[in-house]
């Protein structure tokens, strides 16, 4: 039976596909799994998979073409074949000059690229037990056994990929297609997901965590004189709120599994000299968020939207009375969570002690404010310009939630994030929070 | 380093020991002036004597019973089982009597000897001159089952087996007798009994063999690297006691077992080297447990065709292998 | 051959203390302190005449279970056959691992046996090769039951003997019974002395309550082999006055008349009358000395009860030599 190519589902949010090129033509011979098309979304450009061995029976949709996720791209079958015409077709006829199928003397083994929505197949003792012990999600990880099945080779290569740079390996689970037929919305698997509360925040004063306030000016008041540092925070502020319009949304994340893992972890990393902080997950949890939204990670120009390609994110750091800093910790993308850890506890401690350098500023291409450090459960940041987003981070509390109808005491965290709405609309913007969520709250 | 062959690394492993320790003697079914069917002990009987090299009535329950009460008395024999396939007449002696003596004396007596039996198929000697039956023999205590895989270990644990205290089970695999040559040193050695050898590394599969499958196992082996597969070789070489550490050792490095013997495969001794790993390696495990044997029928036939039929060889591994690395 | 008045009641006395040991053990059987005995009453004259013919403790003696007047002239304490009754710790044949009556002593050179018939012939044809090698002028005994030289076991060990004239002595102890079944079940000729003349080596039936006479056929006997005149096989009648064990029911295949009209030829009885006849001992000394004998019993009892039972964990040990300290 003739097996029907889809458009692939790209990602979280992305709804559509262009198919940039047919890498075999009607008629051509294909093995399952070797590449079929070039498809690009706004999120990847990449090439696709055969989800059959036969022939390319027929194409429906030109190269160049747009079409949504889901969409009947061609035919796989065999020679000859009738494609089904209950489904709906660009009417185009099947190509007569099909060649006779080859006959490949020498095996191969399919390999199954990881997804959420694979049959994970066999699951060896050994596989098991390295993916307990190292945390891996074994959806996240390609098989290359018999019938796409993970062997030990393929979770001891995660592994050493991870130990480099888990986020990575978390993304690319996320962005490489499932296997054909198997491919449904994401929206429709976790719909919680992808409903978020959207708030138009209420406009206040960005309150930033232990800012010194002015106060009013009563008998025995008493005027403070400005410091460099408290007029640079001041003019800075104005400015933001007075350059990009700023919108607030808040979503809540489960906490229970970052605790857990922190709780695991704490110990072995504190012996090898690293502060584990939640801070570090968040920080964490933003930048693959980032990667998954690049637009987040961007500044207006007049010309046009800056996308970086760095992940430099910046966490608002109280000096006390003195102030606030931003210490930057550059290609935050780029580091395991110890290695988050061990920067950040790095870059905290010598702006405490005013050794920071120029550079540990600059660059910074998002911002993270912890304001539940002081209780705050959540806030509406004001954007560090010129970035496109700021995430508030708010206290933990153990709060009563419902899980699957069932009442739950969980560690929860709001997490207001503020962002720059001439970049950036509330869907977007919630996509991305809701990504930094699903991260904290899938934490493996 | 002279190289020689299985059958003679043995003759010159007995020729040392007779010439070292007086209590040494040998017994057995055409040992003497013939030297043994198999040659194995030609030139011993001029050398030493009709008193060291014995020529038995045609009995071998009294081989090996005869053995044990000299072993009894203080002297190490060598009981020579002409084929395998004879050895069940002497069962009784070896299991109740051998394998228990030191048990169910306390230790008042032992027994010190050596029960030599050249086994296996593959030479056209259909039933009753082609079986293995180290099976048998690896389910009692007290008893030692070697079988060597080639010419330095058969010298040097014929050797260590001579001077072990213990009754030794010492299976050789008749097939390889002419055709294993290797280099085995002038200077005298021996092979420690318990140990398994890893006589090749690898890192995608452990084929764990002994006697002639080991032999083909390497050959297997070879041909796996062809196919981009890496496999270690473990030899097993003493199947009882076993070395579970080795065997543990290599899966837990390579995650896949694949299990040769050449005896039947229901009740074999891969059983207990699978039921060990399974049990004492199961998180180590990539893949089931394979074991590869002969059939479950009474014995190799004679004609060739049935008798390759039966035969595991190393065509048989490399598939066997193959998948198994393919899992 | 003219025995002293001491060798007399020496082998008397040894008689005297095994029956009355055997038969306390009947007694404990019934009263539920023992699980198991197995009996050589009617044997004492066959067994202590034999054991005396040898050079005790220098000599070798491959014995089987009924041979508790043997042991005890060979130098096994009452002590310590009441403590293998008991499974006590401390028991010289096996520390208790084997059932009473499996009999071994290291120290005399009487080789552990086993259940399964015959096995012992076979280890003493091989400790009289042991000796033949090794050039020296010692003798092995071996006795059995006349039911087991149906064995093939024991032909081979005799054809061994035979066609090596080894020093070997095969004593039958023919009581008329191998559990239920009589001798003419067992073999066709009358005597299993007469299976000699097939087998090569000198055979002769004697009557077994005659503790004196077995002593001087089994000395002569002893002597030729020591001098290198090769093995002999001797059937000493007698009757087996007791069920085969504490569990059998002779009823079931013997009559009680049977039974009682062989008690007139009970050894004991023989012995003390021939003893009051030549004037060795009055009434009132055989009955001081049943009183001693069974004093010695009670005696033995006691100790036997009073000993510990061994630790549960010494059933691991020791399966291979190397687990035998000092071995």
């Amino acid at each position: 039976m003739a097996v029907k190519i889809i458009m692939p589902k790209l990602g979280e949010s992305v709804v559509e596909g262009t198919l940039i090129k047919w890498l075999v033509k009607v008629g051509e011979h294909v093995e399952e799994f070797d590449s079929l098309m070039e498809v690009e979304s706004a999120k990847v450009n990449t090439e696709i998979p055969s989800p059959a061995t036969g022939t390319l029976l027929k194409i429906n949709i030109e190269e160049g073409s747009t079409v949504d996720a889901g969409t009947i791209l061609g035919w796989i079958g065999k020679p000859g074949e009738t494609v089904p015409d209950d489904e709906e077709v660009d009417g185009e006829d099947i190509s007569e000059s099909v060649q006779p199928m080859q006959t490949k003397t020498k095996e191969t083994q399919p390999t199954l690229q990881a997804g959420r929505d694979r049959d994970l197949g066999f699951i060896s003792p050994v596989v098991a037990r390295l993916a307990r012990e190292n945390h891996v999600d074994l959806s996240k990880v390609t098989g290359s056994g018999n019938n796409g099945r993970i062997t030990k080779k393929d979770i001891l290569q995660f592994i050493e990929k991870s130990s480099d740079s888990p986020p990575e390996s978390d993304m690319a689970a996320w962005e490489t297609p499932g296997e054909g037929d198997l491919f449904r919305p994401t929206e429709l698997q976790f719909p919680d997901r992808f409903t978020p509360t959207k708030s138009a925040t209420p406009k206040v004063e960005a309150p930033l965590p232990s800012a010194n306030r002015e106060g009013s000016g009563s008998t025995g008041d008493q005027l403070v004189p400005l410091t460099k540092m408290r007029k640079a925070i001041a003019d800075h502020m104005v400015m933001s709120k007075q350059t990009s319009p700023h919108v607030t949304t808040v979503m809540e994340a489960d906490m229970k599994r970052v605790g857990e893992h922190l709780q695991e972890n704490k110990e072995s990393f504190s012996r090898q000299g690293i502060r584990l902080t939640y801070t570090a997950y968040f920080v964490a949890a933003t930048a693959l968020a980032l990667r998954a939204y690049p637009l987040v990670n961007s500044t207006w120009t007049d010309h046009g939207i800056l996308v970086k390609s760095a992940i430099n994110i910046g966490l608002a750091t109280s000096l006390e009375d003195e102030g606030l800093i931003v210490p930057v910790i550059k290609h935050a993308d780029g580091y395991s969570i110890s290695g988050i850890a061990r920067v950040l506890g790095d870059l905290v401690n010598r702006a405490r002690n005013h050794q920071l350098k120029p550079d540990d500023v600059l660059e910074g291409t998002f911002s993270i404010t912890n304001h539940g450090t002081a209780g705050s459960l959540f806030a509406t940041p004001v954007i560090n310009q010129p970035q496109a987003g700021i995430l508030g981070i708010g206290a933990i509390k153990k709060r009563v939630v419902v899980i699957q109808d069932a009442i739950a005491i969980r560690p929860m965290v709001y997490l207001s994030f503020t962002f720059d709405h001439r970049i950036l609309d509330g869907s977007t913007a919630d996509n991305f929070l809701a990504k930094v969520v699903s991260v904290l709250e899938n934490w493996q | 380093m002279p190289e020689i062959t299985m059958v003679e690394a043995i003759r010159d492993a007995m020729d040392e020991e007779l010439a070292r320790d007086e209590n040494v003697f040998i017994v057995g079914e055409d040992v003497g002036q013939r030297g043994g069917v198999f040659r194995a002990t030609v030139g011993l009987f001029d050398k030493y004597g009709a008193d060291r090299v014995i020529d038995s009535p045609l009995a071998e329950l009294s081989i090996v019973g005869v053995g044990i009460g000299a072993a009894l008395y203080g002297m190490k024999p060598i009981c020579e089982i002409q084929f395998a396939d004879f050895i069940f007449p002497a069962f009784n002696q070896i299991l109740s009597e051998a394998a228990k003596m030191t048990y169910r004396s306390n230790g008042a007596w032992t027994v010190p000897m050596v029960i030599r039996a050249p086994y296996g198929g593959g030479i056209g000697g259909g039933l009753y001159h082609s079986q293995s039956v180290e099976a048998f023999f690896t389910h009692i205590p007290g008893l030692k089952v070697v079988i060597p895989s080639n010419p330095y270990d058969a010298k040097g644990l014929l050797k260590s087996a001579v001077r072990d205290p213990n009754p030794i089970i010492f299976l050789e695999p008749k097939k390889g007798y002419r055709l294993i040559k290797g280099e085995v040193p002038d200077e005298s050695y021996v092979v420690p009994i318990g140990p398994a050898s890893v006589s090749r590394t690898g890192e995608d599969l452990t084929i764990f063999a002994y006697g002639m499958m080991h032999y083909y196992a390497l050959q297997a082996a070879e041909q796996l690297e062809q196919e981009g597969f890496s496999a270690e070789v473990v030899d097993l070489r003493t199947l009882y006691p076993v070395d579970r550490d080795t065997i543990l050792a290599s899966v837990k490095k390579t995650g896949k077992a694949l299990v040769v013997h050449e005896d039947n495969l229901t009740g074999g001794y891969g059983a207990e080297i699978a039921a060990t790993i399974a049990e004492h390696g199961f998180t180590d495990l990539d893949a089931p447990v394979r074991r590869l044997a002969g059939p479950d029928v009474p014995a190799v036939p004679f004609s060739h065709p049935m008798q390759e039929w039966f035969m595991v060889n190393t065509e048989k591994i490399f598939k066997s292998a193959l998948e198994l690395a393919r899992y | 051959m003219e025995l002293s008045s001491e060798l007399k009641k020496e082998m008397y006395w040894m008689m005297l203390l095994s029956r009355r040991l055997d038969e306390r053990a009947w007694v404990l059987h019934r009263q539920g302190k023992i699980a198991f005995h197995i009996s050589g009453i009617g044997h004492e004259a066959a067994q202590v005449g034999a054991a005396f013919a040898l050079k005790r403790g220098e000599d070798w003696v491959t014995p089987y279970y009924r041979d508790l007047a043997l042991m005890l002239s060979l130098g096994l304490s009452p002590a310590e056959f009441m403590i293998s009754l008991m499974g006590k710790a401390g028991e010289p044949s096996s520390g208790s691992r084997q059932m009473p009556s499996h009999f071994s002593l290291r120290k005399v050179n009487a080789v552990s046996h086993s259940a399964p018939v015959a096995t012992q012939a076979v280890h003493a044809a091989g400790i009289g090769l042991a000796i033949k090698i090794k050039k020296e002028k010692k003798v092995v005994l071996t006795t059995i039951g006349e039911g087991s030289t149906s064995q093939g076991e024991w032909y081979e060990a005799v054809n061994w003997a035979a066609v090596h004239q080894l020093p070997v002595i095969f004593l039958v102890q023919n009581n008329q019974y191998a559990i239920s079944v009589p001798p003419e079940m067992q073999m066709a000729v009358k005597s299993s002395a007469d299976k000699a003349c097939g087998l090569g080596l000198p055979g002769q039936t004697i009557d077994g309550t005659d503790v004196f006479a077995v002593y001087e056929t089994i000395s002569e006997l002893v002597e030729a082999a020591r001098e290198g005149k090769g093995p002999a096989l001797v059937e000493a009648k007698m009757y087996r006055i007791t069920p085969h064990s504490s569990d059998d029911d002779d009823r079931t295949y013997r009559s009680r008349e049977e039974v009682e009209e062989n008690k007139k030829h009970d050894p004991l009885l023989l012995i003390q009358n021939k003893l009051l006849e030549e004037g060795i001992y009055t009434e009132k000394d055989l009955e001081e000395l049943d009183q001693k004998a069974k004093q010695m019993v009670t005696d033995a009892v006691k100790i036997a009860e009073d000993a510990p039972y061994p630790a549960a964990e010494e059933a691991a040990y020791p399966v291979y030599a190397e687990e035998v300290p000092n071995a």
